[in-house]
């Protein structure tokens, strides 16, 4: 074995413990809600079983060790010997977390608390075994791995000794797929022997059963071995056959009986021919009775060549792993296709061919497998958001005793599938928003039993696909924001104007500005200044919004809305001073025709537009992205979009030239980060489009009018809008 | 001729340490992640020795073992079990089931491959 398989395979064991720790984790919470069928106690099981099977291979001691003492535990459950009782779940959940721990000390070094695992292991053991209920002996519990090749020889005897060895299999040794010929061969290889078929208990022909066991071997073996290692031959067979061993006096003696033909016992072909030649001179019945005794490798010896026959195509499982640099590689090679496409389309409409065409025709074709291949590439990327959902049961138990609140953690939809570069980017800001849940949102016992409610709190984390997003949604049942703290610690932090006219929603989006906080003092678990914000900026910076919904009393519900993918987006074309833009699709809320005298100046360079009686912030794209230097006084279409938190702008632009999947390309990469711009991608014309950074647009025009005082809305709505989609 | 061995085992380590110890010593390996995909494989394949871990989902190591016993033209295949325990109780049920003999993990590759020679036809 050369070290760089092994290497490989350690990693594959890190990463299957991983699975493991959750399987093993999802398995004693769905224990602890009730279930405690066969299958569920089976997999977690499993999980820790599997665990010390491969750490056994890499010499993880310590992790062997203490996954050992947990799977005796297990296994006094499974056996029903033990109830699963509130009590034991909560051990082996603390034993599980020890357990992940352990894991990750042996995969990136480091140390544990050796208290709290040998504390752990005595609370495991003391389980099964509450009389003793002493921290178990590791010594006695590693025995079994001490384990030794039960063909390593014995110490080595002076002298060459002669044994008499008498072995007489019984029918179910050959049932079980073992051969009296190849123990035979084996014993050959401890010494020098001579061996006799017995067949004096083989009947007629007429009355053998061809699954029966009539012969009885007697061997005369000379070799410097003691009589462990001859029954270790036999290791396999014990309670199968009668096997008799007995040293003979003297170094080198002869067989008392010199055996009609003595072979080499290696050629084990001769050594049957040996005893088929003993059969025919000692019984009638032809040599075939000796092959009747064995009759199946013969079928199997016939079947061989048969199963060679098809190609030597792999029975894997229906899964493959590649290195994620080459499916990268493929979709931003599909990227290109896809441009190339669009490119090819055009071009083709320059030459005056129309959609009818046989190009045309063609290059519609290819439009659509095109998409399919793109389509095909990103769910290859697409994974199930559970490897993020199943760190957070360990996480809401942390947080719940720190903060002394009893807490449930509901999960739904872990099997909702999204990229995986979102997956991995979702753990943090996923994190930030339970411990939130927990540590402001759920009241303390004593409140939520004077309140009437159940004294344990409900997290539900909740994943769904809608409308071509992921969306995730972290709800807690606790007291709810309570909006006059958070404006008055807006106010106090200088976030609003004192006298600042907030509805609730507005209000409830404050804890997302930098700077919010109202946990009084800095918590340790919602984070050292770390707020909200950052939460906001993580998901935002995925291409995701999050939205808050609270109900005084009832609780919040946070939710998260990510593209499935980063890497296209659909996006509507437009223009402004001359340069083609995308603006992302989702962002959209309305596009709109804005008809004279519905625009108001607020400042010198601000301005509103009344819609639905009410003022809505505007900004013109090719001013604000410096295209031009005064706004325009056109007659442009109004878009309406919506920034994270819910806060909207309307987009002033030239014109709308369609809608259009675009491939996502970075401009930090290619070029440099540019506020206001999200990205770029390259147009079926070959130009590059900008990306507006909606979330920007939205940002710098609200904080900008904030700061003014709004105009009331006149108390009639006036018919000012025209839709124009 | 090339001897092929089948692992069943739903640990990837397993799976991934078996076919390296046992391409090593020149065996073509074919492989199942439980019993009832062992049984899959088997029906496509016919392999001079199967190893098959005892704790897997869907089907045990014993159950499998049982229904390779019942196949007429797979019953006199040899199966190893690969087990973590050395009790009789795990040796006595397994042997119950049908198997032909045992792994302890963790095993070594010499460990493995002898056991493999000794029961290989």
């Amino acid at each position: 074995m050369t070290t760089d398989p092994m290497a490989a395979i350690r990693a594959t064991f890190f990463v299957e413990c991983e699975e493991q720790l959750g399987e093993l984790e999802s398995g004693l919470m769905a224990m602890e809600a009730g279930a405690a069928d066969g299958e569920t106690v089976n997999a977690v099981f499993r999980a820790v079983h599997s665990i010390k099977g491969g750490a056994g291979a890499f010499a993880l001691d310590e992790l062997v060790r203490f996954a050992h003492v947990f799977e005796t535990t297990l296994d006094a459950v499974r056996a029903g010997r033990l109830q699963a009782a509130p009590a034991l779940l909560s051990i082996m959940l603390r034993a599980a977390d020890a357990l992940a721990d352990l894991v990750r000390v042996a995969r990136d070094g480091g140390t544990v608390d050796a208290e709290r695992i040998k504390g752990l292991a005595g609370e495991l053991t003391a389980l099964i075994n509450p009389v003793a209920g002493a921290v178990p002996d590791a010594g006695t519990d590693m025995d079994d791995f001490d384990f030794e090749p039960v063909m390593i020889a014995e110490t080595p005897a002076e002298t060459k000794r002669v044994w008499n060895i008498q072995f007489k299999p019984h029918a179910e040794l050959y049932a079980k797929g073992n051969e009296a010929g190849l123990l035979l061969r084996e014993l050959g290889r401890l010494g020098e022997m001579t061996v006799q078929v017995d067949s004096s208990q083989l009947p007629d022909l007429a009355d053998l059963d061809p699954e029966g066991a009539y012969l009885v071997w007697k061997i005369c073996l000379t070799a410097d071995c003691e009589e462990s290692a001859i029954r270790d031959v036999f290791d396999f067979v014990e309670d199968e056959c009668e096997l008799e061993v007995a040293g003979a006096a003297g170094a080198e003696a002869p067989a008392e009986e010199a055996p009609p033909a003595a072979v080499p016992a290696f050629d084990v072909m001769a050594l049957i021919g040996n005893a088929q030649e003993a059969l025919r001179q000692e019984q009638p019945p032809p040599a075939t009775v000796a092959v009747a005794q064995t009759p199946l490798p013969a079928a199997l010896a016939a079947a061989i060549p048969a199963a060679d026959a098809p190609p030597a195509g792999e029975a894997m499982g229906a899964t493959i792993r590649v290195d994620l640099d080459r499916v990268d590689r493929l979709i931003d090679l599909v990227g290109e296709l896809v441009i190339n496409e669009a490119m090819l389309y055009q071009r083709s409409i320059e030459a005056g061919l129309t959609r009818a065409s046989a190009v045309g025709i063609a290059l519609e074709e290819l439009e659509r497998l095109t998409h399919e291949i793109q389509d095909g590439v990103m769910a290859i990327r697409a994974q199930p958001v559970r490897s993020v959902f199943q760190r957070m049961p360990r996480l809401v138990r942390q947080v719940a005793a720190q903060t002394g609140k009893q807490v449930r953690l509901v999960t739904e939809g872990e099997g909702t599938e999204v990229d995986k570069t979102v997956i991995e980017r979702l753990a943090d800001p996923l994190t930030h928003m339970i411990r939130n849940a927990i540590d402001h949102g759920l009241e303390t016992t004593e409140q939520r039993i004077a309140a009437g409610k159940p004294a344990e709190g409900t997290v539900r984390l909740h994943a769904l696909h809608r409308s071509g997003r992921i969306v995730i949604e972290v709800a807690d049942d606790g007291g709810g924001i309570n909006r006059a703290r958070v404006r008055d610690k807006a106010i106090q932090n200088g976030l609003i104007a004192a006298d600042a006219q907030l509805s609730d929603e507005e209000t409830d989006n404050l804890i997302f500005l930098p700077g919010f906080s109202t946990a009084d003092k800095i918590s340790d678990i919602s984070g050292r200044g770390v707020g909200m914000d950052v939460v906001r900026r993580s998901v935002q910076a995925l291409g995701g919004r999050i939205v808050i919904a609270s109900r005084p009393g009832l609780g919040s519900t946070f939710t998260l809305s990510l593209p499935l993918t980063l890497a296209v987006l659909d996006g509507m074309v437009v223009t402004a001073a001359g340069h083609t833009l995308i603006i992302p699709l989702g962002t959209i809320l309305e596009t709109l025709q804005p008809r004279e005298g519905s625009m108001h100046a607020l400042g010198t360079d601000l301005k509103l537009i009344l819609m639905r009686g009410s003022y809505v912030p505007l900004a013109d794209v090719g001013a604000a992205l410096g295209f031009r230097s005064q706004p325009e006084e056109s007659d442009g279409v109004a878009v309406l979009v919506e920034g994270e938190g819910g806060a909207r702008t309307v987009l002033l632009v030239d014109a709308i030239l369609g809608q259009r999947q675009v491939v996502i390309k970075s401009l930090e990469a290619n070029y440099r980060a540019v506020p206001g711009i999200a990205g770029a991608t390259v147009m079926g014309d070959g130009r590059v489009a900008l990306i507006v950074d909606v979330d920007v647009m939205v940002n710098q025009t609200n904080s900008a009018v904030r700061a003014m005082p709004m105009p009331e809305p006149p108390a009639v709505s006036e018919r000012t809008l025209a839709g124009v989609s | 001729m090339i001897k092929t061995i089948l692992t069943v085992d739903d640990s990837r380590t397993m799976r991934d340490m078996l076919r390296l110890s046992l391409e090593g010593a020149g065996f073509r390996v074919v492989q199942a992640e439980d019993g009832v995909h062992g049984l899959e494989v088997l029906a496509g394949e016919m392999p001079d020795v199967i190893v098959t871990d005892i704790n897997m989902p869907r089907m045990d190591g014993f159950g499998f073992i049982e229904a390779v016993r019942k196949d007429d033209t797979r019953r006199s295949t040899p199966v190893l079990v690969l087990t973590t325990e050395v009790d009789a109780e795990k040796k006595s049920r397994a042997k119950a089931a049908g198997a032909t003999g045992w792994i302890v993990k963790p095993f070594d590759p010499v460990k493995l491959v002898d056991a493999i020679r000794r029961v290989a036809n």
